[in-house]
């Protein structure tokens, strides 16, 4: 009964079809939709949004598919079921990365701008417990350690690293460094930050793993801990750094954010491949603005209809 | 080797044989384990013994990938039509052409659909389930969520007709051939309803692409198996006198099955419908990951954000969708089935439908006026409200005020409880699991039973899972025990007072299809990331078949027979003890049984709070695109569920043999 009467709804409304033309348009070379892939976070939202606005006003047609972060790289991108996704980064995504271009159907767009940083981190009311920190020798005392433990880790600290799928390697870390701590895997990062949220309106020790961009570095206060730098050696090379005998006993890497597309849309739509190759983003800007929506309340969509108002000559010249 | 020569003579053994039997056993398997420095092999599974499963499956998801994929992506385009078209008209907006060109049609206005959700509660239900069902919609709209739960009802409009069209055809024809329900569609049920949803998403993908038609199917998956058990259960329990006067009175076969037997069934078959709605709407969280959008999107991304009162919106959100829906469709089957056959010819439309000709008029009224006036394109800001920061500073309070005691009851039940019994099943000899649990199937159920059990836990080993798969196992058991120890208590009182079991109402309803994500993050706030959260999280969740079984069972009981009870003396007490539970033990049963399956489920899930075990190799799978790993561990998880299944029920049905 319902499609019944939804189905007059309709045609009525045909009947009554009216016209709303957009702005200014450059014709586009095809008038199928650009896939544009909406992950579970604020910055690549946002990114996906400013890039669709942008999109729009060339005269393109743009759909904002929800999909999953790592399997879209061998799934949706390889088929042009997702046409363009904005942020990969190198320090979660690497292995899938890979295996992304070995399909040889996708292609890599080049960074989005930011770097991205993870490492272990603590809010700063713990340095008073744990006073050498930021430097990570400081973890080695056995009384800095326990500051850090929970029941049933003592005497070792607790550490909450990431889900067992990102490559932090925390567990070999923890050996080589030679660190008394119990590494704990959270299942998701809205787990992690949940965790962190808890213990810091308590004030209550905490050491778990926070990357950059997101919102967290900029609502807590606290600091990273610093881990000899990382080099490409230290992670293939038992002999490089303090232990002379393992890998991976120095910090974890830095990388680029990397914006990813099917390989097809260069020829489908070249001005739109063009502004994707093109497009880049401030760490700054992107934090602002990320803070906006997750602090502040604003919806992506409103954010980034600012920005694009605002830079209007910045997205422009990506187009030529 | 003794053992299966006694076979025969299974059944007739008393008791001693059977303890004697079991002790002997568990000696072979404590055995087992002490010499496990020596054949360290009947412990933990050989690795180069493992089976490769999951390269095969694997395998042959690319092979259909390539070679079929003509054919989903047809099937994917033939249902995004319907699919799209009521996306649009609930939720988007129809645009016609491109660019300059394009013609904007307005979706419908949410005054009209209010409006209409209002008046189709009148119709089937009175004034009260009109207020209901309107004011479950108003309350959508101005909590911000219209957009969103818009395009969750699109999906769940069109998925939930194609469920129960495709449950009664297959529930029909396994009815009509004993050997296609026993062979084929059974087996298939129980994997349909126990692998985990997660497993199955990435085939879904490369098969079907990344759309909202992927969702529905993977919906459809999920969903379909209550209405299929529906149909065949309220088929094969029409009484004979009604289908032998449905021959007498010259139907075809036919017209026998769909105006005799199928109207009979009708109660059966609408507890199924209401099964696929609720279903489906438990799926939307996890269909938003494959390209539906919608409400279970909301959740996700706040969560995300850890913006805890907007998750919990959008998932009571959920909630509200799912009763308005599910009043509605009951009170709909009621009315169609007291209505039989009443027509009354000769009036104009609207006299006869003066409900649905008023809510066309206004569907098409507001939407029109949507053209010119904003208010009805769009709920209005202004209007719209939020309780999030009020959730928020309740939690918070609770974190900051609690913490501490709840800390030492975590650290107490993981240190003394759950930490022990983890180590125990993990060190649990494999050879010895298979060993005994074929043995408990050989004593419940015969050789086919214990091959069936033997073969299904040997499978979890051999394809390399097995320290997982008991990880699975202990934390599942541990949760289904607590769930029992707090649900069967609670339906027991809710069985003895009515005003308890109106309070309790609610509350059970709301658990079970408020989406077990957003409890989740709350439960990790409070109790950190660890298996005492997962523990908690499975226990609310599971605990409501406990309560709602173990009520509807005692309340069940013939008057008759309580007044018998009362007549010949039996004090209140003991009418309880004596007569009341025990007449209430199978539907009890099952209600464990159920909690089993929804705690497995549960624990599943739990893998994004960082337990260890299958949930966590299915996420591995998910994140990998790593097709046959996925179904693998999916299958170990069905597995599990199926032998607690199969064990439980051949053990309770001996029970109420041996009751009477």
């Amino acid at each position: 009964m319902n499609v019944k009467f939804l189905g007059m709804g309709a045609a009525a409304l045909i009947a009554a079809s009216f016209c709303t033309p957009s702005a200014y348009a450059q014709a586009p070379e095809s008038s199928d939709p650009i896939k544009i892939a909406l992950f579970d976070w604020t910055s690549v939202n946002l990114n996906a949004k400013i890039m669709g606005g942008v999109l729009e006003k060339l005269g393109y047609t743009v759909e904002y598919p929800t999909a999953d972060y790592l399997s879209s790289l061998t799934t949706g991108l390889t088929n042009g079921d997702l046409t363009l996704a904005m942020e990969y980064w190198q320090t979660t995504a690497g292995e899938a990365m890979v295996a992304s271009d070995a399909t040889g159907q996708t292609e890599n767009l080049g960074p989005l701008g930011p770097q991205a940083k993870e490492e272990w981190w603590y809010p700063a009311y713990m340095k008073e417990k744990c006073p050498g920190l930021p430097n990570w020798e400081a973890l080695k005392d056995p009384k800095c350690a326990e500051a850090f433990s929970t029941p049933e880790t003592a005497p070792n600290g607790r550490y909450l690293g990431g889900p067992v799928t990102w490559e932090g390697f925390d567990d070999e870390r923890v050996v080589s460094l030679g660190l008394p701590f119990t590494v704990i895997h959270a299942g998701t990062d809205a787990a992690m930050f949940a965790e962190l949220d808890s213990a810091y309106q308590r004030q209550a020790p905490i050491m778990l793993w926070i990357y950059s961009p997101h919102w967290a570095p900029a609502k807590y206060k606290g600091e990273w801990v610093e881990f000899p730098p990382y080099t490409k050696e230290c992670y293939e090379d038992p002999a490089w750094g303090s232990n002379t005998s393992a890998a991976y006993d120095c910090g974890k890497p830095t990388g680029e954010i990397y914006k990813y597309a099917w390989k097809g849309m260069k020829d489908k739509w070249p001005i739109a491949y063009k502004v994707a190759k093109n497009y880049k983003i401030d760490t700054d800007v992107l934090n602002a603005l990320s803070g906006q929506v997750d602090l502040d309340g604003k919806s992506p969509e409103d954010v980034a209809a600012g920005w694009i108002a605002e830079n209007e000559a910045t997205w422009k010249a990506w187009a030529e | 080797m003794t053992i299966a020569a006694d076979a025969g003579t299974v059944r007739a053994r008393p008791v001693q044989t059977w303890l004697a039997i079991w002790a002997a056993a568990l000696a072979i398997v404590l055995a087992m384990f002490l010499a496990r420095s020596v054949v360290p092999w009947t412990v933990n599974y050989p690795a180069w013994a493992v089976v490769p499963v999951d390269d095969w499956i694997s395998w042959l998801m690319n092979w259909l990938k390539v070679n079929l994929s003509w054919l989903t992506r047809s099937i994917t385009a033939v249902f995004g039509v319907p699919l799209d078209f009521a996306l649009d008209l609930l939720a988007k907006n129809f645009k016609i052409g491109t660019g300059a060109d394009a013609f904007t049609l307005p979706r419908l206005s949410w005054v009209g659909i209010v409006a209409a959700a209002f008046l189709a509660g009148r119709a089937f239900g009175g004034m009260r389930l009109a207020l209901l069902s309107g004011g479950l919609f108003l309350y959508i709209a101005l909590f911000g969520k219209w957009t969103s739960a818009m395009l969750t009802l699109g999906l769940i409009a069109i998925a939930v007709p194609f469920c129960i069209a495709t449950g009664l055809f297959v529930g029909i024809w396994a009815w009509k051939r004993p050997w296609v329900e026993k062979y084929l569609v059974l087996p298939a049920l129980d994997l349909m309803q126990t692998i985990p949803t997660f497993a199955y998403l990435i085939p879904m993908l490369l098969l079907f692409g990344n759309s909202p038609v992927s969702a529905m199917i993977a919906t459809a998956i999920f969903a379909t198996p209550p209405m299929v058990r529906a149909t065949m259960l309220g088929l094969a329990r029409v009484p004979t006198e009604i289908s032998e006067f449905g021959e007498m009175a010259g139907c075809t076969p036919r017209q026998k099955l769909w105006r005799v037997l199928l109207p009979s069934a009708r109660p059966t078959l609408m507890v199924g419908v209401n099964q696929v709605i609720m279903l489906a709407l438990n799926m939307v969280i996890i269909a938003s990951m494959i390209g539906a959008g919608g409400l279970g999107y909301d959740v996700l991304l706040a969560l995300r954000a850890l913006k805890v009162g907007e998750a919990m919106e959008a998932g009571l959100a959920i909630v509200a969708l799912a009763i308005a829906l599910d009043r509605l469709s009951q009170a709909a089957a009621r009315r169609q089935s007291e209505y039989h056959g009443e027509l009354t010819d000769g009036q104009s439309f609207w006299v006869r439908h003066p409900n649905l000709t008023l809510a066309a008029i206004l569907l098409i009224g507001t939407t029109l006026a949507s053209l010119a006036i904003s208010f009805f394109a769009d709920v209005p800001k202004a209007i719209t409200f939020t309780t999030a920061p009020a959730w928020r500073i309740a939690l918070n309070w609770i974190t900051v005020n609690f913490f501490d005691v709840i800390e030492a009851f975590r650290v107490f039940l993981i240190l003394y409880v759950l930490n022990p019994v983890r180590a125990f099943c993990e060190g649990f000899p494999w050879l010895g699991a298979v060993f005994l649990l074929g043995l408990a199937g050989w004593q419940f159920g015969g050789a086919r039973l214990a091959l069936l059990v033997a073969a299904l836990t040997a499978f979890c080993a051999m394809v390399g899972l097995w320290e997982k798969t008991m990880a699975t196992v202990y934390l599942t058991g541990i949760s289904v025990v607590v769930a029992c120890l707090i649900g069967i208590p609670l339906g027991l009182a809710a069985s003895r007072s009515d005003r308890f079991e109106k309070i309790i109402t609610p509350f059970i309803d709301t658990l079970q299809v408020l989406p077990s994500f957003c409890f989740i993050i709350p439960v990790v706030m409070l109790f950190r990331v660890g298996d005492v959260t997962a523990m908690i999280a499975t226990v609310a969740f599971a605990v409501v078949p406990a309560i709602r079984y173990t009520n509807h069972g005692i309340r069940q009981v013939p008057p008759a027979l309580i007044e018998a009870a009362v007549v010949s003396g039996c004090t209140r007490r003991q009418t309880f003890w004596k007569v009341q539970l025990p007449l209430a033990l199978p539907e009890i049963m099952l209600g464990i049984n159920q909690t089993i399956l929804m705690a497995l489920a549960m624990i599943i899930i739990c893998a994004m709070i960082g337990t260890r075990d299958l949930g966590q190799e299915v996420f591995i799978a998910l994140s990998k695109a790593d097709a046959g790993r996925g179904i693998v561990a999916g299958l170990a998880i069905a597995f599990i569920g199926i032998i607690a299944d199969r064990l439980f029920n051949a053990w309770s049905a001996r029970a109420r043999a041996r009751l009477g």
